[in-house]
C-alpha cells in the first residue's frame, strides 16, 4: 500500500463541520426567503437552485465554468494559507494576469495554438506572480504586511486596467467604452463540450484547474519546496532554526500565489470572455478566500468548495430568473458559510460535534 | 460563573483567608489516542503541606494537574473540595475554587507588561471600571519584594529572559492567593541560590497555610522540599513515600521502574584540535544592548565546554550568534578553522553544526508536523531525504523510525504530531534530530530542562559519546549539576563577559554560584 501524504487529517473538522456549515446556511438561507419572498417561495427557488446547477449537460456545463476560476483563484488563497500569509490580493492578481493574458493574445499573431495558447497562459502568470511578488517582497524586506499591500495592489490593478484600456494599443478599433481587443481564436482555450451544443461554455480551463489543484498538493506534500513552506507556515521559528529561509519562502510563496491568481484571471479572458473589461474579475478574488477557508486550504477541498460555490453561482442565475428570488441570496449563503466555517465552535455547539484535535485555527492572522 | 462576576468577587476578597481546603482527586482517569495518560489515580492535598509529585515525562503528571486545573476534564473519576464533589469547566472555575498553576510552559502575554499580565482577568479597578495601573503595580511590586521575586513591573514580557518570565508566573498565582498551589517544574530556570530562596518562598507558602503541589523530577529537590512524595509511572500510583525514609536511588528506581544511573560516567577529556573559536564576540539583543560584551573562548574537538550562568546574562545572544540566527556587532567565529561569522544557519549546518536549542517547542519543533517531518526539519534538501525538489516521505519515514528506535522516543509511531509528545520526548526528538548526523560541534541550550531522570540519564550518555567520537560540544545550561556533571571545562558567563574559566574538578557548586552571581571570589 502506498504511504499517504504526511497531512493530518481529523475528519470531523475537515468534513464534518464544513458540511454542516453549508446545511446550516442553506437553512438560515430558506429563513430569508421566508421572510423576504414569503413560505411559499421557499421550495421553488431551491428547486430552480439546484437544477440550475445540475440538472442537465448544460446545467453541469455552467456550474463547471463558474467552478474553474474559483478553483484557481482557491487554491492561491489556500497555498499563502498553508505558508502562513494572507492573500487577499488575488483580485488584483486576476486583473493583472487577466490583462497580460489578454494583451499576449491578441499582440502575438501568426502563431499555432499549441504554442500561442500556453504562452498567453504563461503571460497570465506572470503578470500575476508579479503583482504577488511584489507583497511577498515587502513582506520579507520590510515587514509590511501582506493584508495591507495586497489589498492596496487589487486598488492599483484596477486603476491599472482602467489607464491602460485607454490607450490606442488596447481599445477595441471603433469603441469608446473600455473594451479591449479580442483575443485570437489562436489563443483560446478549447470548448470542451461544444460538440453537443455549441452554447455550452464548459472550456479547458476546468482541466487546467484540476491539474494545477493536483500539481499544488504536490508541491505542498510532496516537494522539499513545499515542506519549506509548510514548516515555515506553521512555526517560522522553528524554520529559522533548521536553516530555512523564511524571507525568501515569503517572497516565492507569494509570487507562486499570485501567478495563480493570474492564472484564474488569463482562464477568464482566454477561456469565456475573450477580452478584458473593467470588472471582469466579477469578485471571484474574494470568494476564493472563502472557498480556501471552507477547503481547509487543502487542493483537494478547494476543489470541492470550487463545485460547490460553482453550482451556488450557476444555479443562482437560474433561480433568480424562474423564482423570482434574487441571487443575492447566493451571497447571503456564501457568506454564512463562511460565518460557520471561521467559527467552527458554533457549528460544533449546534450539532454537538466533539471537538478535534487542533481544530479551529485557520490562519496565523494578523500576527506579523 | 461569568468572568466579570468573577474578577469582581476576586478583587474585594482578594486578602481574605479562605478556609483551609482538602482536595482530593479519587479514580482520575484520563485517555488521549493511544494512551492512557491518567489511570485510576487518587490523589489528596491537604493546606499547609508539600506534595511532591514525581514521575518520567509522559507519566500523567502534567495531564492530571491539567485535570485539576480545569484545563481537561477526566474520563472518569471525581475531583472533591472539601468532600464535595466539583466540575471544573475551565481554570477560571479552578481559581475561583482558590486552585492556582504555575505552568512549565508560561501563560503571559509577550506584549503586555509584567503588571498588565499579574492583574490580567483580575484587575484592580477604580471609578467607572477604569483600570488602576498604579493600585496594580504596587500590589505587584509588594509581593515581588514580599517574596523576593525581583522584576521590574514595568517591563514587557517578550524583553525578559525566560527564567525572570517564570517569576511573574508566580507572582500572578500568588497575587491571586490560590489556596493550593500547583508548580510544574518551577525551579527548572533557576540558579541554586535562586532555587534556595525560591524553597524559602515554598516554605513561607506552607507556613500560611497553603497547600501546594510540586511537581519536578529532580530528586534532590523533592527530598528537600516536600513533606510527602507521590511517584506517578505509565499514569499510574505506583508508589508514596516520606523524605528521609528513602534514597534517591530507590525513588530514581521507583519512578523509572529499573535501577538508574544518577551520575554521568565518563573519561577524561582528550581535547583534540580547535573546533570552534569565538573572539572578541560582541552581540546586542532586541534593545541594542550589548549582551554579549567580548567574549573569547574555544571548543576543541572531544571536549565538552559548559558555559554556567544565570538566564539573561548574554548566553541566549551568544549561542544565536554561534548557530547563525543572529549577526554579531562585531567579532569573529571560526569552526574548523572557517570564518563562518556571516554564515546563514543552513551554510553552518552543512559544516557540521548542530543546534539543541533552548525552547524546544518553538525553535526545535513544528508542533503540527509529525514526528518523520520533524526528524527532516534540517536535512529534508538532502539525499535520501529528497532528490531535487522531490521529497521521498518512505526515506524519511525509515530513517524516522530508526531513530525513533535508536534514541528511545516513546510514540505510538511516527506519525503522531510532536504536539503529543511529553516534554521529555520531545527533546529526545530533537536530540535525535541533531545528533544523528555527522557532527563536528554540538551547540545544546539546556538540553535537558524539564526533562526527567530517565531521559536525563540518556541525553546527557548520548552528549558524552558525541564528545568521545571527536564532536566539539557547547553546553549551555543554568543547571550547575548538569554543568559540574558533563563539562571537561567550565565558563562561567556573567552580564555578557567571561568572568571566570575552571574545571568541575577544581571548583565547587558553591564557588560557581558566587560567579555567577558576579561576586567574585
Amino acid at each position: 500500500m502506498e504511504r499517504i501524504a504526511p497531512s493530518h487529517i481529523d475528519w470531523r473538522s475537515v468534513v464534518l463541520v464544513p458540511l454542516l456549515a453549508v446545511f446550516t446556511a442553506l437553512v438560515i438561507g430558506a429563513l430569508i426567503i421566508v421572510l423576504t419572498e414569503g413560505p411559499d417561495d421557499v421550495v421553488p427557488a431551491y428547486v430552480a437552485l439546484f437544477r440550475g446547477a445540475f440538472v442537465g449537460i448544460s446545467a453541469i456545463s455552467e456550474t463547471l465554468t463558474a467552478a474553474t476560476p474559483l478553483i484557481i483563484a482557491g487554491l492561491s488563497v489556500a497555498l499563502g494559507f498553508r505558508a502562513g500569509l494572507f492573500n487577499i490580493g488575488v483580485e488584483g492578481q486576476m486583473t493583472v494576469g487577466g490583462m497580460a493574458a489578454v494583451f499576449a493574445g491578441f499582440a502575438l499573431s501568426g502563431l499555432p495554438l499549441v504554442i500561442h495558447l500556453p504562452l498567453a497562459i504563461l503571460a497570465g502568470f506572470i503578470g500575476g506572480a508579479i503583482w504577488g511578488g511584489i507583497p511577498g517582497w515587502l513582506r520579507a524586506q520590510t515587514g509590511a504586511h501582506e493584508v495591507i499591500t495586497t489589498i492596496m495592489l487589487n486598488f492599483i490593478a484596477y486603476r491599472l486596467i482602467d489607464y491602460l484600456l485607454k490607450q490606442p494599443a488596447i481599445i477595441r478599433e471603433g469603441r469608446f467604452d473600455p473594451i479591449s481587443k479580442d483575443v485570437l481564436p489562436s489563443a483560446r482555450l478549447p470548448q470542451l463540450l461544444d460538440w453537443i451544443t455549441p452554447s455550452l461554455r464548459l472550456h479547458g480551463g476546468f482541466i487546467l484547474a484540476l491539474l494545477l489543484a493536483w500539481g499544488i498538493w504536490w508541491l505542498l506534500f510532496r516537494s522539499t519546496i513545499g515542506f519549506e513552506f509548510r514548516a515555515v507556515g506553521s512555526n517560522p521559528s522553528a524554520a529559522a532554526y533548521a536553516g530555512m529561509s523564511v524571507t525568501a519562502t515569503t517572497v516565492l510563496v507569494m509570487a507562486i500565489a499570485g501567478g495563480l491568481g493570474g492564472l484564474a484571471g488569463a482562464n477568464q479572458t482566454l477561456g469565456v470572455l475573450y477580452s478584458v473589461s473593467p470588472g471582469f474579475t466579477s469578485g471571484i478574488g474574494f470568494d476564493a478566500i472563502a472557498l480556501a477557508l471552507l477547503g481547509r486550504s487543502h487542493p483537494g477541498g478547494v476543489v470541492l468548495a470550487g463545485l460547490l460555490f460553482g453550482a451556488l453561482r450557476a444555479g443562482g442565475q437560474v433561480m433568480q430568473v424562474r423564482s423570482g428570488v434574487g441571487i443575492d441570496l447566493i451571497t447571503v449563503v456564501q457568506a454564512l458559510i463562511i460565518v460557520f466555517i471561521a467559527a467552527p465552535a458554533l457549528v460544533r455547539a449546534l450539532y454537538r460535534v466533539r471537538a478535534g484535535e487542533g481544530a479551529g485555527q485557520l490562519t496565523r492572522g494578523w500576527s506579523a | 460563573m461569568s468572568g466579570g462576576q468573577l474578577s469582581t468577587t476576586l478583587c474585594s476578597e482578594r486578602h481574605v483567608r479562605r478556609h483551609p481546603l482538602r482536595l482530593e482527586l479519587r479514580g482520575i482517569t484520563k485517555r488521549f489516542p493511544g494512551v492512557v495518560a491518567n489511570d485510576g489515580v487518587d490523589l489528596t492535598i491537604e493546606s499547609g503541606e508539600i506534595l511532591g509529585l514525581l514521575g518520567e515525562n509522559g507519566a500523567g503528571k502534567t495531564t492530571l494537574m491539567n485535570i485539576l486545573y480545569g484545563l481537561y476534564s477526566a474520563d472518569e473519576g471525581q475531583v472533591l473540595i472539601d468532600g464535595e464533589e466539583v466540575h471544573f469547566e475551565g481554570p477560571g472555575d479552578a481559581i475561583a475554587a482558590g486552585i492556582g498553576m504555575v505552568h512549565q510552559h508560561f501563560m503571559l502575554v509577550p506584549v503586555f507588561t509584567v503588571t498588565e499580565n499579574v492583574v490580567l482577568g483580575n484587575e484592580p479597578t477604580g471609578a467607572l471600571g477604569r483600570i488602576d495601573m498604579q493600585e496594580a503595580r504596587r500590589e505587584v511590586r509588594e509581593i515581588s519584594s514580599r517574596y523576593g521575586l525581583e522584576v521590574d513591573p514595568d517591563a514587557v514580557i517578550e524583553d525578559l529572559p525566560v527564567g525572570i518570565q517564570q517569576r511573574v508566573e508566580i507572582i500572578k498565582v500568588l497575587f491571586r492567593e490560590a489556596e493550593i498551589i500547583v508548580f510544574d517544574e518551577p525551579t527548572a530556570v533557576l540558579t541554586p541560590q535562586e532555587v534556595e530562596e525560591f524553597f524559602e518562598i515554598v516554605r513561607g507558602l506552607k507556613e500560611a497555610g497553603k497547600g501546594i503541589v510540586f511537581i519536578t523530577h529532580k530528586l534532590g529537590e523533592m527530598l528537600e522540599i516536600a513533606d510527602r512524595i507521590c511517584v506517578l509511572r505509565r499514569g499510574k500510583v505506583v508508589g508514596e513515600a516520606i523524605p528521609g525514609e528513602v534514597t534517591p536511588g530507590e525513588l530514581a528506581e521507583m519512578m523509572v521502574g529499573r535501577p538508574v544511573e544518577l551520575v554521568v560516567e565518563k573519561s577524561p577529556a582528550d581535547p583534540g584540535d580547535p573546533v570552534l573559536e569565538v573572539s572578541d564576540l560582541v552581540v546586542t539583543d532586541a534593545r541594542n544592548h550589548r549582551a554579549v560584551d567580548g567574549v573569547s573562548f574555544t571548543v576543541r574537538a572531544g571536549e565538552i565546554v559548559g558555559i554556567a550562568g544565570v538566564q539573561g546574562n548574554g548566553q541566549t545572544e551568544l549561542v544565536e550568534a554561534i548557530t547563525g540566527l543572529v549577526i554579531p556587532l562585531a567579532g569573529h567565529i571560526t569552526l574548523n578553522g572557517r570564518d563562518i561569522t556571516r554564515a546563514t544557519p543552513r551554510e553552518r549546518h552543512r559544516l557540521g553544526m548542530s543546534h539543541v536549542p533552548e525552547d524546544r517547542q518553538n525553535d526545535g519543533l513544528v508542533l503540527d508536523f509529525d514526528l518523520t517531518e520533524n526528524l527532516v526539519l534540517d536535512s529534508y534538501y538532502q539525499e535520501p531525504y529528497s532528490r531535487g525538489i522531490v521529497m521521498d516521505w518512505d526515506a524519511a519515514r525509515d530513517h524516522a523510525e530508526e531513530l525513533i528506535r535508536q534514541y528511545d522516543v516513546r510514540t505510538p509511531s511516527v506519525d503522531v504530531l510532536a504536539s503529543h509528545l511529553s516534554g521529555g520526548n520531545q527533546q529526545k526528538l530533537i536530540v535525535a534530530r541533531e545528533f544523528a548526523r555527522d557532527t563536528a560541534l554540538i551547540v545544546a541550550s539546556q538540553p535537558t530542562r524539564g526533562v526527567d531522570v530517565g531521559s536525563i540519564e540518556y541525553i546527557h550518555r548520548r552528549i558524552v559519546e558525541e564528545r568521545d567520537e571527536g564532536s566539539a560540544v557547547l553546553i549551555v545550561s543554568s543547571e550547575l549539576d548538569e554543568i559540574l556533571a558533563l563539562s571537561d571545562r567550565i565558563l562561567v558567563m556573567y552580564r555578557g563577559r567571561i568572568v571566570a574559566e575552571t574545571t568541575p574538578a577544581e571548583t565547587t557548586p558553591a564557588e560557581l554560584g558566587l560567579y555567577m552571581a558576579g561576586q567574585v571570589a
